[in-house]
């Protein structure tokens, strides 16, 4: 386990009540506890339990959360679109087949500056693919997916606990730069038990509140403003450039500001693994194995995947002797850690397909292998 | 009698909407569009909602719907108008939300959507606008197109060994349990304008009063796409179209 999040529990063991459940469980909990106003969703393994669980807990009853359970996935996004133009904090979830169904609406929530939290638990592609977790939804999540130059802010959770604090954080990011968020977590976190600590119940914004927070909303007009309109239409080229270039201009503020990693052991590392999710606690525990054999390995872990922490990476590579990338997929995020290091260093890659999980000594195996003994 | 005598407050017998913008419409003339847009200000008007009116406004013609009449409005993806007025509808209970969709809007891409939003009995008002072709995009078949009519999609006409029949959308939708009035009107002859305004009315009321889904098909003309004058438009459109899609309410609970 990592140590961080060791210390995360620590402090959160300290001073409130800790549970056990799963991931995609957490999430729905944290939706409701966060004041999110609707979750609209269609089941998909392995994702199906966060519609589930809001069902189960009818929070309409409580904080007047709206759950429903739409026609399908691109009938879902678009509800999420409708419920984001109105000013409410509204979210979706699914798994790759389904987020690949719900690109068009992302692209739209996107052009038309809203926010919008979406969830994806990864599993095996292309086509149907597996239902077993996979990372091979980093290029869709974090390279645009949908049509038209726009990127959402990517979250990648490695535990339970980052499930809850992502979908706060997710919702915060997105209405702060009305922009949708994503939390691209893997089928593994989407359905281990993990302990989790829940924050406080947060009221629900207000129809008024909303009305001062979100004054481009389509609220209904009431009273003397004039009408808003929510629309990523634009005919006039000009007008439509002036509007990329605002996109744009936010998406380098929120490089600059959001930029979220984590790192272990990377100081006095002679090597440098890169990964993220649910992967990067395995290679915690390979980090460890390969101690004892003495090699010094380091880990940095992407939090946000897009912005990718290119700086974190480029600085903790430096004078290591190589960089192994594990991922689940064939080699997806290790684009982005190359463009990071400027191919300064060996950046080698170990990953596996269809659903398959390595262990830890895999991982230590790969290490040597690619980058020790350097056989191909 | 002089002409002074005549202008005065009250002897006007009409005014443009007040909900309906000054501003030149990029319609065709000849359009039915136009006159949906202007029943649609003056029902909103009347009924005192404008302030909570929120429309959705397709893919199609009417994209461009939130240019003409002043509610707030959500411009959907083709096809998902429906499933952008239930998040909205859900969200705000007490706002009414409608849509406004053409035929491919309703009846091709959004088949799915409107359905399943009618058969949820969700609480808004969906004005549907079948000229039975697509005029956006250059007059392509659409799934109501006649047995028979040119598009440019089929020059020769439609044939039902290549494309299929024309679908009677809401003949479906009248069928579902969620809908409580559907109706199919039409704005060619001054008496139809008036009836559909009072069917555009009623279905407003009925989301109002949270009775489940309304429907308003309005059996429209599309001159430049028929490549017909205006009038040989109508002319067309009563001699074909009503056949296929008769005029009358199909539900009203």
């Amino acid at each position: 386990m990592l140590p961080i999040i060791k210390n995360i529990y620590f402090i959160h063991i300290m001073k409130e009540e800790v549970r056990l459940m799963k991931g995609n469980e957490a999430v729905a909990h944290a939706a409701i506890l966060y004041g999110c106003d609707g979750y609209f969703g269609y089941p998909i393994t392995p994702q199906s339990e966060v519609l589930e669980t809001l069902e189960a807990l009818m929070p309409w009853e409580t904080t007047g959360m709206v759950v429903l359970q739409a026609e399908s996935e691109v009938a879902a996004i678009n509800m999420v679109y409708g419920g984001a133009a109105s000013g409410k904090a509204v979210m979706t979830s699914s798994s790759s087949p389904g987020i690949s169904l719900k690109q068009e609406g992302i692209s739209y929530i996107a052009g038309s500056e809203l926010p919008a939290l979406i969830l994806n638990v990864m599993r095996g592609g292309p086509g149907l693919g597996t239902i077993q977790p996979s990372q091979a939804d980093y290029f869709q999540a974090t390279k645009g997916g949908g049509h038209g130059d726009y990127r959402l802010i990517v979250l990648s959770p490695s535990s339970v606990q980052e499930m809850v604090d992502f979908v706060g954080l997710g919702f915060d990011l997105s209405f702060k730069y009305r922009t949708p968020a994503m939390i691209l977590a893997d089928g593994i976190v989407g359905q281990m038990m993990e302990k989790v600590v829940l924050p406080p119940q947060r009221p629900r914004r207000t129809d008024e509140e909303i009305r001062r927070q979100c004054p481009w909303a389509t609220t209904g007009r009431n009273g003397e403003r004039k009408r808003n309109v929510v629309t990523s239409l634009e005919l006039e080229s000009s007008r439509m450039e002036i509007i990329n270039h605002r996109l744009q201009a936010r998406y380098r503020e929120i490089e600059r500001n959001e930029t979220r990693w984590e790192e272990i052991g990377v100081e006095d590392a002679d090597y440098l693994i890169v990964a993220f999710g649910s992967i990067a606690r395995i290679c915690a525990k390979a980090m460890e194995m390969a101690e004892e054999k003495g090699i010094k390995a380091g880990i940095i872990r992407p939090i946000t995947l897009w912005p990718f922490p290119k700086e974190a990476v480029e600085k903790a590579a430096r004078g290591k002797k190589g960089i192994l990338c594990v991922e689940l997929n064939a080699g997806q995020m290790i684009e982005d850690v190359r463009l990071a290091v400027h191919d300064s260093l060996p950046v080698e890659h170990y990953g596996r397909l269809g659903g398959i999980i390595p262990s830890p000594q895999e991982i230590v195996d790969a290490l040597e292998e690619k980058l020790i003994n350097n056989i191909p | 009698m002089e002409i002074e005598d005549i202008i005065k407050e009250e002897n006007k017998v009409y005014s443009k909407p007040r909900l309906l913008d000054d501003v030149h419409m990029h319609y065709c003339p000849g359009c039915s569009h136009g006159v949906v847009h202007k029943l649609l200000a003056e029902v909103i008007d009347e009924m005192g909602l404008a302030e909570r009116t929120v429309g959705v406004s397709p893919v199609g013609c009417a994209v461009f719907a939130y240019n003409y009449i002043d509610v707030d409005w959500v411009e959907a993806a083709h096809g998902r108008a429906p499933a952008v007025a239930t998040a909205l509808s859900r969200l705000w209970p007490s706002n009414v939300v409608f849509t406004y969709q053409g035929d491919g809007d309703m009846a091709a891409i959004g088949t799915a959507e409107s359905i399943h939003a009618a058969n949820r009995g969700e609480n808004i008002v969906m004005i549907f606008v079948n000229n039975a072709i697509y005029g956006m995009t250059g007059g392509q078949m659409a799934p109501t197109t006649l047995i028979g009519q040119k598009t440019a999609t089929t020059p020769y006409g439609r044939r039902v060994d290549l494309n299929g029949h024309p679908l009677e959308i809401t003949d479906i939708l009248a069928r579902l349990d969620g809908t409580c009035y559907v109706t199919r009107q039409s704005v060619h002859t001054p008496a139809s304008v008036r009836k559909t305004k009072g069917c555009i009315k009623k279905a407003f009321e009925n989301a109002l009063a949270k009775k489940g889904t309304s429907v308003v098909e309005i059996v429209s003309t599309c001159n430049s796409g028929w490549k017909m004058s205006p009038v040989e438009s109508n002319e067309w459109m009563e001699r074909n179209m009503f056949e296929k899609y008769p005029l009358g309410d199909l539900k009203n609970i």
